[in-house]
């Protein structure tokens, strides 16, 4: 009867204490690698970044930097250039979402259709995913200038053979969503099958049986329990359609030329190459980071309007 | 008689959707395809018929060992130090993550959240925000440490880690939720300590997770172009596979034969890769993708 009694009476206070003190040591032991590569890379930069959109920060050699206020926001707005890159990236975006996601919606319905090799398919379609950006452009660039227009003159579809899809802004567009679709759709396609596959196979037999036909139940079954799928999907194509810059810069490199409110311009410069380009190339360093951030701002609430939309028509079952 | 027919109709519709299943997979490897075909090329044979089947392997052999040797594209080394980079910033990044993951999930305070939604909502900060200000952050740090941060494994390394971090964390996050706090609690009551519990209780039941989070951050990694070309440089000692071959595009564009054969050894060892471990890169995509 007296040993139990002496176990909970040894100095809990003490223990206790000793216990939380090594808790916030190990907290912070096992928090610090990640999260010091974190403020290296990540925060730090951010907010270095933030500061030098607001001064007269340039690539070339310069004596001070000297704070200037809204100027680089209020001229980025004035740059013709800039304007056009918003919208062209949008244009992209919206085609890309579109594209993107039916194609993979369509390739997850195919592929959960209980077909004999759906292994070999799913790795087939998977494929183009694990390819870089860079190589994939430059793949891309090939069949665009060499294999199609002569595929086209062989089978004698002689616009093809003639135009370049990558020689006009509108076709260079395309081509440039025919790419990340054929990138991207594998993927998104396995993020679909994985919701396909939970959609509960008796509640669309109960519905079969009660007599509602394969519309009826895709629309009223299968897409309200795929819903938190879409909410994925969207908002990864989204953002990464608006962030693309490895394919724009290897498949069209941003062009072909074009004209936009009186000044020339490249055609298909989306906005991550041109804020690369308002450094590298316009040299206006403290201009980039105004872009970067309005750029960075458009994005957030871009994907916050578009999660709780979508969140909306989520259902629990 | 009626549920017969409906039975072969049924048999139809899936033989139907197979064959439209096969020729979809032909039209996603095509281009690969053709890469390695014109690979097999002669520069002239492709700019007169870019559709025409190789006449003679050997010209790939050929093509092959001039890519080998190249000395813009320097071959051999871009694959080993690909490799460095990937599977230091690959450890760095499972293990850490998974650390702090773990103790942002156990530790209920505000400050654990806090720096939870911090790692959480710099996943939509696009790295064009941070990549001038991290090149010239780097170069102060290197300058007032001594550590090399530009042009060096260490530095670029330390990149992926915090680039990868907020990704990963989330993911273990996610998971650990899902692992019964009971498991932690009686090997703590049996003795074991914190850190040994983390590394032997909860990290094996963490292997699903992981290897998710490798393939994921792997594939990023491997073909990753701007970081290295921002960190490492082009030309530097230190290049990966992406900047050499774009280090070797600008200077033969013209000659398709021998991007192609660029192109094609750039793509072989992923290939090999997803061959390989394909049945773990589906199944790991699928876990990661509902996390």
């Amino acid at each position: 009867m007296k040993k139990p009694h002496n176990i909970f009476k040894k100095d809990p206070n003490r223990g206790l204490e000793r216990d939380l003190r090594n808790q916030k040591l190990i907290f912070w032991l096992f928090l610090f690698p990640a999260l010091f590569s974190f403020f290296m890379v990540q925060i730090i930069p951010f907010a270095i970044g933030i500061y030098y959109s607001f001064t007269n920060w340039s690539a070339t050699a310069q004596l001070s930097i000297d704070w200037v206020g809204m100027k680089n926001y209020i001229e980025s707005f004035k740059d013709f250039r800039f304007l056009y890159s918003t919208m062209i990236t949008t244009i992209y975006t919206v085609l890309n979402i579109i594209s993107v996601n039916v194609v993979a919606f369509f390739l997850a319905m195919l592929d959960t259709s209980k077909l004999k090799g759906r292994n070999i398919y799913r790795a087939g379609f998977f494929l183009p995913n694990i390819i870089g950006g860079i190589i994939l452009g430059y793949i891309w660039q090939f069949i665009f200038n060499q294999f199609i227009p002569k595929a086209a003159a062989a089978i004698g579809f002689s616009y093809f053979s003639t135009h370049l899809m990558l020689g006009d802004v509108k076709t260079a567009v395309l081509a440039m969503v025919i790419v990340s679709t054929w990138q991207y759709a594998g993927y998104i396609m396995m993020i679909y099958v994985a919701a396909l596959q939970n959609v509960p196979a008796d509640l669309l037999e109960a519905a079969q049986i009660d007599g509602a036909n394969a519309w009826h139940r895709f629309k009223n079954i299968t897409i309200p329990m795929v819903m938190p799928a879409f909410t994925i999907t969207m908002f990864m194509t989204l953002v990464n359609s608006f962030k693309q810059f490895d394919v724009n810069v290897s498949l069209t490199g941003g062009g072909p030329s074009t004209t936009f409110m009186g000044i020339a311009i490249k055609g298909t410069t989306l906005l991550a190459m041109h804020i690369n380009e308002t450094s590298s190339i316009y040299l206006n360093t403290a201009q980039a980071r105004a872009k970067a951030i309005v750029f960075f701002l458009v994005i957030v609430s871009f994907s916050l309007l578009q999660v709780t939309l979508t969140k909306r028509k989520e259902v629990e079952l | 008689m009626k549920k017969n027919r409906t039975n072969i109709s049924r048999v139809i519709a899936r033989n139907v959707a197979e064959i439209l299943t096969i020729g979809l997979v032909a039209f996603f490897i095509a281009p690969l395809i053709l890469v390695l075909l014109n690979a097999s090329k002669t520069n002239s044979q492709i700019i007169t018929n870019a559709l025409s089947l190789p006449t003679n392997w050997n010209t790939l052999i050929k093509n092959v060992v001039t890519i080998w040797n190249n000395p813009n594209l320097r071959y051999p080394q871009a694959l080993i130090s690909s490799t460095i980079v990937t599977f230091f910033s690959l450890s760095g990044i499972t293990i850490f993550s998974a650390m702090a993951a773990w103790v942002l999930l156990r530790t209920r305070t505000k400050l654990s959240s806090a720096i939870f939604m911090m790692f959480v909502a710099a996943m939509v900060i696009p790295f064009q925000v941070v990549m001038f200000p991290l090149v010239k952050w780097f170069g102060v740090f290197s300058k007032f440490t001594g550590i090399p941060m530009l042009r060096s494994y260490f530095g670029i390394i330390v990149a992926y880690i915090g680039f990868g971090s907020s990704m990963s964390i989330f993911m273990f996050h996610g998971f650990m939720k899902s692992i019964p706090h009971e498991i932690e609690e009686a090997a703590y009551v049996d003795g074991c300590g914190k850190i040994k519990t983390f590394f032997y209780i909860v990290l094996p039941i963490l292997k699903p997770i992981y290897v998710t989070i490798l393939i994921l951050n792997g594939i990023w990694i491997w073909n990753d172009f701007l970081l290295p070309m921002l960190v490492l440089g082009k030309g530097t000692p230190v290049q990966t596979l992406p900047l050499a071959v774009n280090n070797f595009a600008g200077a033969f564009l013209v000659s398709w034969d021998l991007m192609m054969t660029a192109i094609l050894m750039a793509l072989v060892p992923v290939v090999i890769f997803f061959l390989a471990a394909q049945k773990h890169i589906i199944k790991g995509m699928v876990e990661g993708s509902v996390k």
